[in-house]
């Protein structure tokens, strides 16, 4: 499992760098001569309908959607971690402020959370991290929080205190390296959900703008040609569900390989 | 009757979340640059218009009051007017729910009515490939995106095989079913991974519990076991487990609307996102908040009600 999940993971990567030689044309070429044409050998995933070829397309869109994937993981991460260390780690006030947002933060359909926070800073990728950032916190902060709590009571934790370590210390290099053990696992089913946000915003025309391809715009841009050129709306789908598959499966073997249950 | 004590106590907590929840849609719409009024009836107001605006929101006072203003409108049902159609957001809001609901409903129900078969077959046949391949199929059908998956359907089965309308409502009871059927299936496909994968484990431990060692030694059929005491006993988690993934199936019915132009609330969210309707964002942004809170609510006094052991 883990062989197969990883295997994927490093296949879209090396076609994300490798793109400009991977991909048989250039992807935002307009072939007028070439419009809507079903796979062939000459266009493997057929063209659309500005005659542009869907197999690059694909390729490169594997650029920007693993950036995505990878972008809106990593800073909801990093703050998720921090405020879960500080909340479970001093208790009190601190911990009952944060839990009240996250609260709220859960309180709202993850999507229409963002879509709103999208709406006030206008469409775009750097507004779905931001908007990532902002609501994509809370589900670490909780995870490592709950680790914190048990954690901060074990011996080890208690002898580091008596030695005299600072706070900082004794939460950063004693407590944090045992939590995240959970939270690594949950990098992998939440890559899934970002991914699928992304795509899903960029799809409403709130993310990724044409004539970049993203998997999601590809899908978008096919809608009005469904009737008579499945192909573009197939390929670009398939793309984000196999990489979902790639991070599902890794999810999946880290939780066993790790003795996490989700 | 203790059991059901937090029916009474549980909306007390509800009230900080709620409270949050109005700080917040309430602070989304104050972060847009440029003047309130302006921006809540748009570009060409008159100015009698946004001197009203300004009384009744109190702008030109401090941000405190404003937000008592807020909660004061909020409490009249009034959550300001949409700059494109002109009426009132909770009288728009109130004509967009029934395709939603529909949807949201549509999609369970067809979920469940995939689901419970699959984990059926998986459970009772561990190992084998039909176990395999249905555990495959939940995973990677966690990562289908629900807007490739809905046009997919559509190709399939409107362009192909012409059997269902590709999109849009409708006006008779008929009508509007079959335009809810890809639209639910799209939700339902990607739920019903969800489902599956939950109601597994929980057949697998039914069928090795001693609720099912029992009624064996009693002399039950392998098939009255498992239909009459293990599937009952695996789905009461499910409930729980639909009202966990209710933020994330609204969701999903803002993007499938937006897919087969079906005109409920998560278009009109959509649309209001694009043509800077902010009172429309603000007012569905809170609704789908609100709506979450309560569904969770009620799965709890559900589950309560079906499981004599659980308390809350």
């Amino acid at each position: 499992m883990l062989v197969a999940g990883v295997g994927i993971l490093a296949a879209f990567v090396i076609l994300a760098f490798m793109a400009p030689y991977a991909a048989p044309y250039d992807p935002i070429f307009q072939d007028g001569t070439a419009r809507l044409m079903a796979p062939s050998p000459a266009h493997p995933f057929g063209t659309d309908n500005f005659g542009r070829d869907v197999l690059s397309r694909v390729v490169w869109g594997a650029r920007i959607d693993l950036q995505m994937a990878v972008i809106g993981v990593v800073f909801p991460f990093l703050i998720g971690t921090v405020v879960g260390t500080l909340a479970g780690f001093f208790g009190g006030w601190v911990d009952v402020m944060f839990m009240r947002i996250i609260d709220v933060v859960l309180a709202f359909p993850f999507l229409v959370l963002m879509l709103s926070i999208i709406s006030i800073l206008g469409p775009g990728l750097s507004s779905f991290y931001i908007a990532m950032a902002l609501v994509g916190w809370v589900s670490y902060a909780r995870l490592i929080r709950a680790q914190i709590l048990v954690l901060k009571t074990q011996d080890f934790a208690v002898a580091a205190a008596s030695l005299g370590f600072s706070r900082t210390r004794i939460m950063f290099r004693h407590l944090l390296p045992n939590a995240l053990a959970g939270s690594l696992v949950f990098v992998m089913s939440d890559a899934v959900l970002v991914l699928l946000s992304g795509a899903s915003i960029s799809y409403l025309g709130l993310g990724v703008q044409p004539p970049l391809a993203e998997w999601g715009v590809m899908v978008a841009e096919a809608q009005g040609f469904m009737t008579q050129a499945w192909w573009i709306t197939l390929f670009p789908g398939l793309a984000i569900v196999v990489l979902a598959f790639g991070f599902s499966l890794t999810g999946d073997a880290l939780a066993d390989l790790m003795g996490v249950r989700e | 009757m203790h059991r059901y004590r937090f029916v009474l106590f549980r909306p007390l907590q509800f009230l900080p979340v709620l409270f949050g929840i109005s700080v917040v849609t309430f602070v989304l719409v104050r972060l847009i640059p440029g003047d309130p009024a302006r921006i809540l009836l748009g570009t060409r107001a008159t100015p009698t218009a946004i001197a009203n605006i300004r009384a009744q929101y109190g702008l030109d006072e401090p941000m405190w009051t404003q937000y008592l203003y807020f909660l004061k409108n909020l409490g009249a049902g009034e959550m300001g007017k949409s700059t494109l159609y002109k009426i009132d957001v909770l009288r728009l809001i109130a004509t967009r729910v029934e395709p939603t609901l529909a949807l949201v409903l549509a999609g369970v129900v067809l979920a469940l009515l995939i689901a419970v078969p699959f984990a059926a077959i998986s459970a009772r046949r561990q190992g084998t490939v039909a176990d395999h391949t249905v555990r495959v199929l939940s995973t990677a059908g966690i990562g289908f995106p629900s807007f490739w998956l809905g046009a997919m359907l559509i190709i399939l089965f409107s362009v192909k095989l012409d059997w269902l309308p590709v999109s849009g409502y409708g006006e008779t009871l008929f009508d509007k079913l079959t335009h809810l059927v890809l639209p639910g299936l799209t939700i339902a496909l990607s739920l019903s991974a969800v489902l599956t994968r939950s109601l597994r484990a929980g057949m697998v431990a039914g069928l090795q519990s001693d609720i099912a060692t029992a009624a064996r030694a009693r002399g039950m059929s392998e098939n009255i076991v498992f239909w009459r005491h293990v599937v009952p006993n695996a789905l009461v988690p499910t409930i729980n487990l639909l009202a966990i993934n209710i933020g994330w199936l609204i969701g999903g019915t803002v993007v499938v609307e937006s897919v087969f132009a079906l005109p409920g609330l998560g278009q009109l969210m959509v649309r209001g996102i694009f043509s800077r309707d902010y009172m429309v964002v603000q007012g569905v942004a809170l609704t789908f908040a609100v709506a979450t809170v309560l569904i969770n609510f009620v799965a709890d006094i559900i589950t309560v009600a079906l499981d004599p052991r659980i308390e809350l």
